[in-house]
């Protein structure tokens, strides 16, 4: 049994996202003028080994608090999936 | 005085500090390698500028796991002086010894040029022997200096005199984001409430000898030794 975390992490409300504004324009210059925000963030994917959905969760958690997400200017939320192929 | 300048796999001012701690400075002063546990009896930690780790996630975000972090944690809660020059700053701001956090410069591109910085607290560690200069030239090199901290983080720097350095426009005045990368309050160094653990996005090593001091300046700015002057004369004064 295993668990596949995938974990979005992304700048926070109040700090300037400068790479996706330029995005922003760009999809403007293309057309797209609905477009009137974009914020990029980063995504990882981690595999973990174990059975308790509860444990895989706190330890995820940790994870992102202490490495994968500075909270000083980042949000993170993630998905906890149990691997099919150990299902 | 005695000081240990850290090195990490990616460093690459370690051998600038060391050169201005030993040669210019006659600081008894060695490298630390960050597999290391444990520090020599030091009164001053040096984290250089660099590319630890590559940078890869953030800068400074793995290189504050670094094995001889827990010592020069330690180190900083003992009361005794920490300064982080440039990936050195980002990876205090990483391991929580100074607040805020330094982001990818506003414009997207790594700066490399002489800024003016002007001081803003005379009292601390660091600058007290900038005496009656109030605006010092030194080389920023970086791609991720843009710093932040939320509001009330930067409420509480500003009212505690937290805040040491700020970039001047070409007006001559502080801007509210620093145009050079984007710095909140025009932020360039810091120092923690205790006052002392310090970072800074500009080299000042680089900036310590009349040789190096660049043309801008007739070959001749030392601007940056005058802050390394202000560590050591605070370790002396401690002993």
């Amino acid at each position: 049994m295993a668990f596949l975390a995938r974990i979005y992490v992304t700048p926070r409300a109040d700090v300037l996202d400068p790479q996706g504004n330029a995005v922003a324009h760009g999809l403007h210059s293309l057309g797209f003028g609905e477009v009137t925000e974009v914020r990029i963030g980063r995504y990882l994917e981690v595999r973990i080994g174990g059975s308790d959905r509860a444990a895989a969760t706190e330890q995820v958690t940790a994870m992102c608090e202490r490495l994968l997400a500075n909270t000083v200017v980042e949000d993170f939320r993630f998905e906890l999936d149990a691997l099919a192929s150990d299902r | 005085m005695k000081a240990a300048v850290v090195v990490l796999p990616g460093s690459n001012c370690d051998h600038d500090c060391l050169h201005v701690l030993r040669d210019v400075l006659g600081v008894d002063a060695r490298f630390v390698w960050h597999k290391e546990r444990e520090l020599p009896p030091v009164d001053l930690v040096v984290l250089p500028g660099g590319f630890s780790y590559g940078d890869a996630l953030r800068a400074g975000a793995i290189a504050r796991f670094a094995p001889i972090m827990e010592a020069v944690a330690a180190h900083a809660r003992r009361g005794a002086l920490v300064f982080g020059i440039c990936n050195g700053f980002q990876i205090l701001a990483e391991a929580g010894l100074l607040p805020g956090a330094l982001l990818r410069n506003r414009d997207q591109h790594f700066v490399c040029q002489d800024v003016r910085l002007q001081v803003e607290h005379v009292e601390s560690a660091l600058t007290r022997t900038t005496g009656g200069r109030h605006i010092l030239t030194m080389p920023v090199a970086h791609g991720e200096g843009r710093y932040h901290i939320d509001a009330e983080g930067l409420r509480r720097m500003e009212g505690q005199g937290q805040v040491l350095l700020r970039y001047l426009e070409d007006d001559d005045r502080v801007g509210e984001v620093a145009g050079i990368n984007g710095s909140l309050a025009g932020i360039a160094g810091i120092m923690n409430a205790e006052g002392n653990v310090f970072g800074m996005m500009p080299h000042p090593e680089r900036a310590a000898e009349p040789l190096v001091g660049g043309p801008a300046h007739g070959g001749s700015n030392t601007d940056g030794r005058l802050l390394f002057e202000g560590l050591l004369h605070d370790a002396e004064s401690a002993r």
